[in-house]
């Protein structure tokens, strides 16, 4: 998550390699350096903050409530959870996300001896998803009921998972399904068939032209940046959280962007108006 | 109707993959394990192809296939690291395969934040400073002033270091109306091409299969 503050920044200052630059870009524009050498501070300040001890506040998500109910309710039903990471593999920064909330579902699971079902797209997201489920079932306290025969390598091909996974929920019929990641064509496949099997629905995903089919068919929904925010949430990691609040930070001198560009652009003042588009990439 | 193996086999299965909207049966399952099954080897036979010969050996030991040129062996670091990740198969290895893992996370979430962020952030936030006030062009104004103020509240319902209360509650519920006015104009736009594609099923299984339509 730092990182991904970072980075942003860093791209700000690169921007103008995609015009063609060839000179290093923090060289050609050292206002932009600046910029950037300041918000890796911000980001420091409340990385090291929140490693102190003083967790920044982050507000609570209503998708994240209705995990704990979702498998509450798979428990008193004698069903299992369905979860799906997404059709990412573990060098999405969506499917990370995914599965640091997957390890608080697995716990939770198995808290409640609920089973918990995981098709996975990739195997390497299978790998890191069955280390994730199994400590989380040493964290409950219940290493006994961890079955790495229910985290499962199903297919690479998009839609032959989809169809796999549609059968499972017709099938097993899956008191709650959980989707979190990166989804594309499939999320209303998906949803609708959950939605048709009476499951609770919850999912969350940075996928934009994806979101649509979850907010309609789901009954809850993380949308874009919730997912991040829920993965330091749940985990209550340091430096996830220091990260969110750092990002918060970020997200409103951005704010301030936009808004002091508009100004300037409407006023027409036209060199500091360039000046905010020369930051932001305009190059 | 068609005379081609391949086009009967095509729309059986069709049949079989939509026979779910009924309820799943035994054809849906056959047309499902196959769907699974095929596209499993035919990836894993992919990859062997490509990846371990083509990329890894061919080029690493180019005279063992016949090959002319000198052998390059940096491509044997990216088999090494596949070998991490399998080590998990060997009982007491299993931590090997972190390595491997760590690895390709670190590594591809460091190349794919490059095109994320310019993609997503970068371009984005230069489109959207734009004049709030275009004189004598009313629509231009409208469409500029709807289009920051919803980015900008927007972003500020994914502030989540406050409660979404009082003067804060409003802005956010405002994006919010936001969002799903964007994802109900998208999800209506998917919807149209969804069915474009349902068409086109459709016209191979009365034109292509049956014979009973011609396009």
């Amino acid at each position: 998550m730092i990182k991904r503050g970072v980075f942003l920044f860093l791209f700000l200052s690169a921007s103008p390699v995609f015009a063609g630059d060839e000179k290093p870009p923090m060289l050609a524009h050292p206002y932009v350096l600046v910029t950037m050498l300041l918000m890796i501070a911000i980001l420091y300040t409340y990385l090291l903050t929140a490693k102190k001890g003083k967790l920044p506040f982050i507000r609570t998500l209503p998708g994240l409530k209705a995990i704990d109910e979702a498998i509450g309710r798979a428990t008193e039903l004698g069903k299992p959870v369905l979860y799906l990471s997404g059709l990412g593999d573990v060098d999405n920064i969506q499917t990370l996300a995914a599965l640091s909330i997957l390890s608080h579902v697995a716990k939770k699971a198995a808290e409640y001896d609920t089973p918990l079902i995981m098709p996975s797209m990739y195997s390497v997201t299978m790998v890191t998803a069955q280390e994730v489920i199994k400590e989380a079932h040493l964290r409950a306290g219940r290493p006994d009921t961890y079955n790495p025969d229910n985290v499962y390598y199903v297919s690479d091909e998009q839609f032959a998972f989809v169809a796999h996974t549609n059968g499972v929920m017709e099938r097993m019929r899956p008191a709650a399904n959980i989707y979190m990641g990166a989804y594309f064509g499939e999320s209303l496949i998906l949803a609708e068939t959950g939605h048709a099997t009476g499951a609770i629905q919850i999912a969350g995903t940075a996928e934009t032209s994806q979101l649509p089919f979850f907010v309609v068919a789901c009954d809850y929904c993380l949308i874009g940046e919730e997912l991040y925010a829920a993965s330091a949430y749940l985990s209550q990691d340091a430096k996830q959280m220091g990260s969110i609040k750092a990002q918060d930070v970020v997200r409103l001198i951005v704010l301030g962007f936009i808004l002091v560009g508009s100004i300037l652009e409407t006023v027409n003042l036209p060199h500091y108006a360039d000046f905010f588009q020369k930051v932001l990439g305009g190059g | 109707m068609s005379h081609d193996l391949g086009v009967w086999v095509a729309a059986l299965l069709t049949l079989a993959a939509l026979s779910f909207l009924y309820k799943d049966n035994l054809f849906y399952r056959i047309a499902e394990n196959i769907f699974v099954g095929v596209s499993s080897a035919w990836v894993f036979a992919t990859n062997i192809h490509s990846d371990l010969i083509d990329d890894m050996l061919l080029k690493a030991f180019p005279h063992a296939f016949h090959q002319p040129g000198p052998p390059d062996l940096k491509p044997l670091w990216g088999g090494l690291i596949g070998l991490l990740i399998l080590s998990r198969l060997i009982p007491g290895w299993t931590s090997l395969s972190r390595w491997g893992i760590a690895f390709v996370v670190g590594f591809q979430t460091g190349i794919q934040l490059f095109g994320a962020i310019v993609g997503n952030v970068l371009l984005q936030l230069n489109s959207t400073i734009v004049p709030l006030f275009v004189p004598r062009n009313l629509s231009a104004t409208l469409r500029n002033g709807l289009g920051t103020l919803g980015t900008f509240t927007s972003l500020s319902y994914f502030y989540f270091s406050r409660e979404q209360k009082g003067w804060f509650g409003v802005v956010t519920r405002l994006g919010v109306w936001f969002l799903m006015i964007s994802f109900g104009a998208a999800y209506g736009s998917t919807v149209m091409t969804r069915m474009s594609i349902l068409i086109g099923r459709l016209q191979f299984l009365l034109s292509t299969w049956l014979g009973v339509i011609h396009t």
